[in-house]
C-alpha cells in the first residue's frame, strides 16, 4: 500500500509537471511560423529537430553549405587509424524525415529588421525566428607564416573534420620511423578543450604500434589544460610519460610552448625561448565565431553574446546563437553543450510563438576522451542559469572529471561509453 | 503471446493518461526551475532521443518504471551504485526533479534496436529466465517494476551483472539467491545465456 501510494504520487506529480510544458501548436494562433536555421552542425541540427518535435506546425528550413555533416568529435580516432572519416560523415535525410527543409547553400547575410536570411545562391528566406550555429572560424593573423592556404596544403589544423584530417593522417603515416610530430595548442577559449591532448594521445596510440621511436610534442599557449591529471595518468601508463623515453612531451606556455611564427618550408616553429622542428606539424590556431556571425553583426569581440535563458542574441532580437560561436561560459565549446543549448533555444522559440514566458533553462555537458587502448576518461556537468549575472553556472556538488586512479575496468568502460555517446549524440541531432 | 504483451503496454499507457488527466484537474502551483521535459531532453546525448538509446553501452530508459528510475538516480547520487559518470550527473538534481524526469521517461515509447546474439545461448537463457527470473522480471523482462531487461542493450546488461557479482552494486531482495542458483545450474554460461536471451527480444 505504501508502495502504491508512493508510485501514484510520483506519477501524479510528474504528470502535472509534464503537462505544464505541453502547449498547443502555434498553428492555432495564426499562420504557420517560420524558423530559418543557419548551419548544419550539432547546434543547428538539434535545434531544427527539436523545434519540429515540440511543435510540428513550425516550418523549419536548415541551410548548410556542405552536402553532409562530418563530426569533428571522434575525428582524433581517424589520426590513429581506429576509424575512417567516412564513419563520421552523415547525410541530412534524417532531418528531412522530420519535415525539415534542408538546403545546400551558404548564408551571407541576415537582416534583423526585415527578418530575412540571404544566401550566396541569391535566395532570401523570411523568418519569424532565426537560429545561427556556424561553429568556429580561425584567427589567421595569430601565428606569422600560417594561413588558410598553408593549412590546406601543408600544415593542417584539422580542427574542423574533413580533408585536413586525412592530410594529417597521411603525413603521420608517411613520416620516418623516429619521426617528430608537433601539435600547437591554442589559448582558451577554443572548440573542444580536451581535444589537442586527445589528439596527442591518439597519435601516440598509432605510433606505439607502428613507429615506436616517434615523439609527439605539444607546444601549448596555456599553463594548464582540460582533464590534465587524467591525461597525465593515461600517458604515464600507456606512453611512458615522465620517463626519458616518453613518447609525449608537453611544453607549457611558461616553459616556452607559446609559438609566434612558422616557416612552412622547413617545418620550423619559432617559440619565445627556442625553435622547434618537426616532421609533421599540426597547428590548432586561436579561434573566433564562424564568418556569418561577423557578417550578421552578432559578435562582441570574438564571440556572440546571448541571453543565457534563451540563447537569443544580445545584439539582435529574433536571432538565436548556439554552440561554439556563442559566448556561453562556463559551458565549454563542445558538441554536447551545443546539443543542450539547442533544446533550450528551441523551447524558448516555441514558447515565444505561443506568447508564453520561457521556462528556466537547464543544461548538461558530457565529454569523453579516448587516451588509448582501454583508457577512456570523461568530464560532465549539470548547469543552471544565474539570472542575476546572466551566467550559466555548474550546480554545486555535481559534475567533474572521472576519478583519478580508477580501476582498469572503469577506464575500459569509458572507452565503450565514448563510442556509445557518439552514436547517441549523432542520433539525437539528426536521426 | 505477442498480443498480450502489446495489450499490457496499451493498458499501462491508458493508466498514465488517466492519471495525467486527473492531475490536470488539480490546482497546480507554478513550478520554479526547469520543466521535467527540459531536464529529460538533456539526457538524450547519452541515452538517445526520449530515452531510446542507440549506443549499446548506454541503457535505454524510455518506458522505465518511474519508481525504478528514481531509486536508480538516488543510488547514483549517493555513490551507492558503481558508476563512471551517472553519479556525477545525478548530483545535479533534487528529488522533485528526479520524479519529474521519471515521469517523462515512463511516458515515452521504448524503441528497441536489433542486436546480434547467440541463438543457442539465448535459448538456454530463456529457460534460465523462466526458472529463476520471471517471477520478478515479468513477461521476459519487459519494462516494469524491476527495470527493463527485454531488448536492453547487451553490453550494458553485462556491465550490470559484473557489478552485482563483484559486489559493486547492491542486490535487490532475493536476486542474489536466484542468480547464484542459476549459476549453480548453468555454470559460467548462465550470465551470457541470460544476457543473450534479453538481447534477442525485438
Amino acid at each position: 500500500m505504501t508502495n502504491l501510494n508512493r508510485r501514484t504520487f510520483i506519477r501524479a506529480a510528474g504528470a502535472a509537471a509534464a503537462l505544464g510544458t505541453l502547449g498547443f501548436p502555434s498553428l492555432v494562433l495564426g499562420a504557420s511560423r517560420r524558423v530559418v536555421v543557419v548551419g548544419g552542425g550539432v547546434g543547428g541540427c538539434t535545434a531544427a529537430k527539436y523545434l519540429r518535435k515540440l511543435d510540428s506546425s513550425i516550418a523549419v528550413t536548415l541551410i548548410e553549405s556542405k552536402p553532409a555533416y562530418t563530426s569533428c568529435f571522434m575525428s582524433n580516432e581517424v589520426l590513429s587509424g581506429e576509424r575512417t572519416l567516412q564513419s563520421l560523415t552523415f547525410g541530412y535525410d534524417g532531418l528531412r524525415r522530420y519535415g525539415i527543409d534542408v538546403l545546400q547553400d551558404t548564408v551571407v547575410g541576415i537582416d534583423p529588421e526585415k527578418r530575412q536570411v540571404q544566401t550566396a545562391g541569391g535566395r532570401a528566406f523570411d523568418y519569424d525566428a532565426c537560429v545561427v550555429s556556424p561553429g568556429i572560424g580561425f584567427k589567421w593573423d595569430a601565428i606569422e607564416g600560417y594561413d588558410e592556404e598553408v593549412a590546406n596544403e601543408l600544415i593542417p589544423h584539422a580542427w574542423n573534420a574533413g580533408p585536413q584530417t586525412e592530410l594529417l593522417r597521411s603525413q603521420i603515416e608517411a613520416m620516418p620511423e623516429g619521426g617528430h610530430v608537433i601539435i600547437v595548442a591554442p589559448a582558451d577559449p577554443f572548440k573542444c578543450p580536451p581535444g589537442p591532448y586527445e589528439r596527442a594521445s591518439q597519435i601516440a596510440h598509432y605510433c606505439k604500434h607502428h613507429k615506436p621511436k616517434a615523439k609527439i610534442t605539444i607546444l601549448d599557449a596555456k599553463d594548464a589544460f582540460s582533464k590534465q591529471g587524467l591525461y597525465i595518468e593515461g600517458w604515464t601508463k600507456l606512453y611512458g610519460y615522465g620517463t626519458d623515453n616518453s613518447m609525449i612531451q608537453w611544453v607549457s606556455a611558461a616553459g616556452g610552448g607559446a609559438v609566434e611564427a612558422l616557416d612552412p618550408s622547413t617545418r620550423t616553429l619559432t617559440g619565445l625561448v627556442e625553435d622547434f622542428q618537426g616532421d609533421v606539424i599540426n597547428i590548432i590556431p586561436p579561434q573566433k565565431a564562424g564568418a556569418i556571425a561577423f557578417a550578421a553583426d552578432l559578435v562582441d569581440g570574438d564571440w556572440c553574446p546571448v541571453d543565457k535563458r534563451t540563447f537569443e542574441s544580445s545584439r539582435h532580437k529574433g536571432i538565436y546563437v548556439l554552440g561554439d560561436a556563442s559566448s556561453a561560459a562556463t559551458m565549454p565549446k563542445s558538441a554536447y553543450a551545443a546539443n543542450s543549448q539547442a533544446k533550450v533555444a528551441a523551447a524558448a522559440i516555441v514558447a515565444g510563438f505561443q506568447g508564453k514566458a520561457s521556462d528556466d533553462p537547464t543544461f548538461v555537458n558530457t565529454c569523453y576522451s579516448v587516451v588509448g587502448e582501454d583508457f577512456g576518461i570523461s568530464v560532465a556537468a549539470v548547469y543552471r542559469l544565474n539570472a542575476e549575472t546572466n551566467t550559466i553556472e555548474s550546480i554545486p556538488g555535481s559534475g567533474g572529471v572521472s576519478p583519478a586512479n580508477a580501476s582498469p575496468e572503469i577506464r575500459k568502460r569509458e572507452v565503450s561509453y565514448a563510442h556509445s555517446w557518439f552514436k547517441n549524440v549523432i542520433n539525437d541531432m539528426m536521426e | 503471446m505477442e498480443n498480450m504483451k502489446r495489450d499490457k503496454t496499451v493498458h499501462t499507457g491508458v493508466c498514465h493518461l488517466l492519471l495525467a488527466t486527473l492531475a490536470l484537474a488539480l490546482p497546480v502551483a507554478v513550478a520554479a526551475g526547469p520543466s521535467g521535459q527540459a531536464m529529460s531532453f538533456t539526457c538524450a546525448g547519452c541515452h538517445g532521443t526520449d530515452g531510446s538509446s542507440v549506443g549499446p553501452s548506454m541503457p535505454a530508459i524510455a518506458g522505465m518504471d518511474p519508481e525504478v528510475f528514481v531509486d536508480a538516480m538516488q543510488a547514483y547520487r549517493q555513490d551507492e551504485r558503481n558508476a563512471s559518470i551517472m553519479n556525477r550527473i545525478a548530483k545535479g538534481y533534487t528529488d522533485e526533479q528526479l520524479k519529474e524526469m521519471a515521469w517523462f521517461f515512463a511516458s515515452q515509447r521504448l524503441r528497441l534496436f536489433p542486436q546480434t546474439y547467440d541463438a543457442a545461448l539465448a535459448e538456454q537463457g530463456a529457460r534460465l529466465h523462466e526458472e529463476y527470473c520471471e517471477k520478478c522480471h515479468e513477461k521476459g523482462g519487459r519494462p516494469g517494476d524491476a527495470g527493463t531487461l527485454a531488448g536492453q542493450w547487451m553490453p550494458y546488461l553485462h556491465y550490470s551483472m559484473e557489478d552485482f557479482l563483484s559486489g559493486k552494486r547492491k542486490w535487490p531482495r532475493k536476486m542474489k539467491r536466484k542468480v547464484d542458483a542459476a549459476i549453480e545450474k548453468a555454470g559460467d554460461t548462465a550470465i551470457p545465456a541470460l544476457v543473450n536471451y534479453y538481447g534477442s527480444h525485438r
